[in-house]
């Protein structure tokens, strides 16, 4: 899946390892999950209403659209959770969905 | 818990602009204040600061402003130790004059003797057919990413609303090497024309606005005015892939693209004004809900300050003069001695902006009439995905013509967002749909929690967070750990 964000500087920071559904990604010191996550997917999370994909929105805290879970259950927000060795990170929609009606 | 062991405190939410100038003025008096920010350093928004790692210079990052940056920075770091500060802290509640803290997994309650709300703004929305695709992000959003990530949203970008900001990050963007699609101003050229005498109460931010304008130009950029947003075309899976519009002389146009930035000025955040009851009055010319203050900041509640944009939309500056002038107050009401001569200077400064923000708003309304058009199959509630023709089904069907009644059968202003980026749609819709008038269709009522929590929360006594930010320390659990 191709990318959503780009870099454009501070790219010479250390690596950190982290899992995303599983599958092994690379991020840098310092990213939040956000920019992690979407350095890899144009995606974080499926909307419960069935929509569309979702990818965040306010980036500081207030929409709540960027909610992405660990492999735990544990609720990230991505927006204001600074990446960190080791995280395993699900984007897949855990809850019931209950799509609109077309 | 043990709450009562803590004396009430002088607390400031928020350490942007407007609470890190209202801190400074406190200790400076000899108040050692309670700093509660959501953050997890200092500067808001508009002087967020870059993680520890980053080297981007001061003038990278803020531009014109950097002097400034630095300095509202260096007076906040200087005063650590004489403050306590609690970071990455979320008030989530206000009861009488006691606040709810939230913290990681943790929270505790605190007295406070004077509080001093410097809660900022958000980004206005305007719905739009699409703006639920992924690579949708609000103007504030964009700059985020660019200012305290260096990224940009996406490889091409559009930027669509009105107002300052829309100029700023457009023309951040493209200095920083991104690419800039498009520029999609709602608003007509000649409404900046008739808001110069206004914009010329602040010459060097006129002049900046116009130089950041003038860069996008240099660079190629279209810059389009009084334009109607169409949709944002792509789907499901892979998000944004243009925008379309009419220009200002009614044309058709697509802009292709991968992420759009929206935002339509600016809205006040005031849940906690309100939890603390405050009055609200409506402003005609923002069309929006703002708490009552006087020109000092006092609120209609006794020991209750607000301050920066949180109370009125009026930019970082102004921030800044009405954060002191809201200490000072403070500060006058506790009876302690404060020099006249300052306030005076504040308030003649904060006057002067006041008029510059007014110019503002004349020179980038709120399109309130595309609002109330708003097709039927446009999403209204994009945290629900709930449409516009939904809304006004329900308020055909219930007769709901007030916003909380109308959010009480809609579910419009009950997602994610809490009505943060559906409200003033919403009640431009509501208003048209029952008798046109705005001010009936009234504001949705704050709620705690203000932001939504984990559930499972330790209830600790502030003293635990205090000593340990008395040693300038930080402690406890990141959000990252505790699932926030």
């Amino acid at each position: 899946m191709s990318k959503r964000f780009v870099r454009l500087g501070e790219t010479r920071r250390p690596e950190v390892q982290l899992y995303i559904d599983g599958e092994p990604a690379v991020a840098l010191q310092g990213d939040t999950l956000l920019v992690a996550l979407l350095q890899h997917s144009n995606r974080l999370r499926t909307s419960e209403f069935g929509d569309a994909e979702r990818a965040g929105f306010c980036l500081m805290g207030a929409c709540q659209d960027c909610w992405v879970r660990t492999e735990e259950g544990a609720r990230l927000r991505a927006c204001s959770t600074t990446v960190a060795e080791n995280m395993r990170i699900v984007t897949t929609q855990l809850e019931i969905s209950w799509p609109q009606q077309q | 818990m043990a709450a009562a062991a803590v004396e009430p405190r002088v607390v400031v939410v928020g350490a942007g602009p407007a609470g890190s100038r209202c801190v400074e003025a406190l200790v400076k008096a000899g108040i050692r204040p309670l700093v509660i920010d959501e953050s997890a350093r200092s500067g808001g928004q508009i002087y967020r600061r870059q993680p520890d790692n980053f080297t981007r210079s001061a003038e990278q990052l803020y531009g014109s402003e950097a002097a400034k940056a630095t300095r509202l920075h260096k007076s906040f770091d200087g005063l650590q130790g004489r403050f306590d500060y609690w970071p990455e802290s979320l008030i989530w509640n206000l009861a009488g004059n006691r606040i709810f803290v939230v913290r990681g997994a943790q929270q505790c309650s605190v007295e406070f003797s004077s509080l001093v709300i410097c809660s900022g703004a958000t980004d206005r929305l305007l719905p739009v057919p699409g703006w639920n695709y992924s690579g949708c992000y609000s103007l504030g959003g964009a700059q985020i990413a660019l200012k305290a990530q260096a990224c940009a949203i996406g490889a091409e970008v559009v930027f669509m609303g009105t107002g300052p900001l829309l100029y700023l990050v457009a023309a951040q963007y493209a200095k920083a090497g991104a690419r800039v699609a498009g520029v999609l101003d709602t608003s007509p050229f000649y409404r900046r024309v008739a808001a110069l005498p206004d914009l010329l109460a602040n010459p060097r931010a006129l002049y900046h606005g116009l130089g950041l304008t003038a860069s996008l130009y240099l660079k190629g950029v279209p810059v389009y005015s009084g334009v109607e947003p169409l949709a944002i075309e792509g789907d499901a899976a892979a998000g944004v892939s243009a925008v379309r519009f009419r220009d200002g002389r009614g044309r058709e146009k697509q802009l292709h693209c991968d992420a759009v930035a929206m935002g339509y000025h600016l809205r006040p955040e005031t849940q906690l004004a309100d939890l603390a009851r405050c009055q609200f009055d409506f402003d005609a010319s923002t069309r929006q809900w703002l708490p009552r203050i006087d020109r000092d900041g006092r609120s209609t509640v006794a020991d209750i300050y607000l301050a920066g944009d949180g109370a009125r939309i009026r930019g970082a500056d102004a921030a800044e003069a009405s954060g002191e002038l809201a200490a000072l107050a403070l500060l006058a009401d506790r009876g302690q001695a404060v020099d006249s001569q300052r306030v005076a200077r504040l308030q003649q400064q904060l006057g002067q902006l006041e008029r510059f923000a007014r110019g503002l708003a004349k020179a980038f309304p709120w399109p309130h009439q595309l609002a109330a058009q708003l097709a039927d199959a446009t999403v209204l509630c994009r945290c629900e995905v709930v449409t516009v023709g939904e809304m006004r089904s329900t308020i055909a069907l219930t007769g709901a013509s007030e916003a909380n009644r109308a959010k009480a059968f809609s579910r419009v202003g009950m997602g994610r967002c809490q009505g943060r980026y559906c409200a003033n749609a919403g009640a431009e819709v509501i208003a048209a749909a029952t008798d046109g008038d705005i001010c009936s269709a009234g504001r949705l009522r704050a709620q705690a929690p203000v932001k939504p929590l984990p559930l499972a929360l330790v209830e600790v006594a502030p003293e635990d967070w205090l000593e340990v930010s008395a040693e300038g320390v930080d402690p406890v659990l990141k959000p990252a750990e505790a699932g926030l």
